[in-house]
């Protein structure tokens, strides 16, 4: 259990957040840029004091004001990948990978060089200079090296901020790996929504030094607090389902609650868990069940709430036999979509996104209360 | 000039890296022989460092250390004199350190010493060379400090530019003169040239 409740100050800016998340487990820090994310992974790190509360990790205090605890940034092991990757010019990239790994406590090593090699990549860059390195090279040696310094807790603070798309796409699927295969819990910090939905499973938004949200992923991606963040366009709930079967070439059936969708996603098999972020403007709702001719997939369900969307179209939650899903309708159609309403679902997933989940990464995800 | 090597980087570092009281008078302190005429420093060695002075006297006791008119305080005198220049590279150097590098070896678990031995230093070093040999060459053409505070004794005290003083004064010296100017000139643009090729040598090994 991350255990965080922290005040700091620092000229007109002020953070002041409260939120546990359990260990290991993904949790991202969500938020527009300049809403604290990265003061409140400094303070976690140690590499700034807050001004009063408590932090501490599985039990063990780094800094509690009242008790006057404040364990020191290099004795907390808890490990960091900055923005801007931080690598030392002087070193090699072997010299910066052992940099780490010589100062971790003997009893601790459980992440060797080799797994981290190859599970970065990074064999062909050993003897090379930070300075010869691509962005996204550095990011994964930055990573490499934090991970090698056995950290209880590694903090990633949006590693992919300075990549361009491309880089982003390259890096993406070495994070992913990473969260699956370590147990080290991590904290991604992050302001792209779709990288969220793909690494985490806990989700704490932040709102100018405030906490506007915290929860399972699937639940935050229908709260009020994230929608404001992302937008109506890449509005969408997040669900887990299971592959079923094939649905074509590249294309697979997911259960989603009592009914079931075709997706495009290469590599997974039947039985596996997916997590799709399906977008709200891609779902459309029918009073009866459409017959014939459609290009979509339809699922029967009822409507739990009307939301407002930040725009003139409305925004209906349908619970589609134990999933609950966004869908957009004109604002007139309101009259028409009471709660408690049956309707069908009408999905054109092609627009959206889907992810493999890796059993380890399973918890967390469906419990937890929003907070507004 | 080894000796005051570390105690310049020691003041850099306190002058860059720390705000305590009387910060800015210990910065004009050490900047001081900069702007002082040099006869000025060796009069206020000699005041302090004389066989009566409050720092020789106890020297000479404790230690049967002798500064006035020895090689020794020669080099007290150039050290004193060229300590403003390293301090002021160093600084420099220092400032150009990226904290965030610090930082980032901190949440490795590198302690205060660890930090700055691995970290700091090394990307410290450029800087630290340049003003070193910077400072060396400045100091070889040390004169008025030198002279004041421990004379002009052949073969003890007698620096570069005092024997080519010397050799000025005396009848007949004026080839000796020349030679020692040539020495002198050879001398200053090597010290430039090593500083160069210091500095050069390591923004390549750094990739900057």
């Amino acid at each position: 259990m991350l255990s965080v409740r922290a005040r700091v100050l620092r000229g007109e800016f002020a953070l002041d957040v409260a939120f546990e998340t359990p260990t290991p487990g993904v949790t991202a820090l969500f938020g527009r840029s300049g809403c604290g994310k990265t003061t409140l992974v400094h303070a976690i790190a140690g590499l700034l004091t807050p001004a009063a509360g408590r932090i501490s990790l599985d039990g063990e205090a780094f800094f509690d004001d009242a008790a006057r605890v404040n364990v020191p940034a290099e004795r907390r092991r808890v490990g960091c990948v900055f923005q801007d990757a931080r690598l030392f010019p002087h070193f090699s990239v072997l010299g910066n990978l052992r940099y780490g790994a010589r100062r971790a406590p003997g009893d601790s090593r459980r992440i060797g060089m080799d797994d981290v090699v190859d599970l970065l990549g990074l064999q062909a860059l050993l003897s090379r200079r930070p300075a010869g390195l691509s962005g996204g090279e550095r990011h994964r040696v930055a990573i490499g090296r934090a991970l090698l310094s056995q950290p209880r807790l590694l903090l990633l603070d949006e590693p992919l901020a300075a990549q361009d798309l491309a880089r982003r796409a390259e890096l993406l699927p070495y994070l992913d790996r990473l969260c699956r295969e370590l147990r080290v819990p991590i904290v991604y910090v992050s302001h792209q929504f779709d990288e969220v939905v793909q690494l985490a499973d806990r989700v704490v938004v932040l709102e100018s030094g405030g906490i506007a949200a915290q929860g399972g992923i699937e639940e935050l991606s229908r709260a009020p607090a994230l929608r404001a963040i992302v937008g109506p366009e890449a509005t969408g709930a997040v669900v887990d389902g299971r592959v079923t079967g094939e649905a074509g070439p590249g294309r697979v059936r997911v259960q989603l609650g009592a009914g079931s969708l075709a997706l495009s996603l290469a590599g997974v098999r039947a039985g596996e868990r997916v997590r799709v972020h399906l977008l709200a403007r891609d779902v459309w709702l029918a009073l009866e069940r459409p017959s014939g001719g459609l290009v979509a997939d339809v699922l029967p369900g009822k409507i739990r709430a009307l939301l407002g969307n930040g725009d003139a179209a409305l925004l209906v939650e349908v619970d589609v036999g134990g999933a609950l899903l966004l869908a957009r309708a004109g604002a007139e159609s309101a009259a028409e979509l009471a709660p408690g309403r049956e309707v069908f679902a009408l999905v054109n997933a092609a627009g959206s996104r889907a992810w493999p989940i890796a059993p380890s990464r399973s918890g967390g995800s469906t419990a937890g209360a929003t907070r507004e | 000039m080894a000796a005051s090597l570390p105690l310049a980087i020691a003041v850099a570092w306190l002058l860059t890296r720390r705000r305590f009281p009387g910060r800015t008078l210990f910065d004009a302190l050490v900047h001081l022989p900069l702007v002082l005429p040099p006869v000025v420093v060796g009069y206020i060695l000699l005041v302090l460092f004389g066989a009566r002075g409050p720092l020789g006297g106890f020297l000479s006791r404790a230690f049967g250390i002798e500064l006035v008119f020895t090689r020794a305080g020669a080099a007290l005198a150039t050290a004193v004199m060229s300590f403003p220049l390293m301090v002021r590279a160093i600084r420099i150097s220092l400032e150009h350190v990226d904290r965030g590098l610090e930082d980032a070896a901190r949440t490795l678990g590198a302690g205060p010493w660890d930090r700055f031995a691995t970290i700091t230093l090394p990307l410290m070093m450029p800087g630290i060379l340049a003003g070193a040999v910077t400072a060396f060459a400045a100091g070889l053409g040390e004169f008025g400090a030198v002279i004041t505070f421990v004379s002009n004794i052949p073969g003890e005290t007698r620096t570069l530019p005092l024997a080519l003083y010397t050799a000025l004064q005396t009848p007949d010296g004026d080839a000796v003169a020349a030679r020692l100017a040539a020495i002198s000139f050879g001398l200053g643009v090597l010290g430039l040239l090593a500083a160069e090729a210091i500095a050069r040598l390591a923004r390549r090994r750094l990739g900057a």
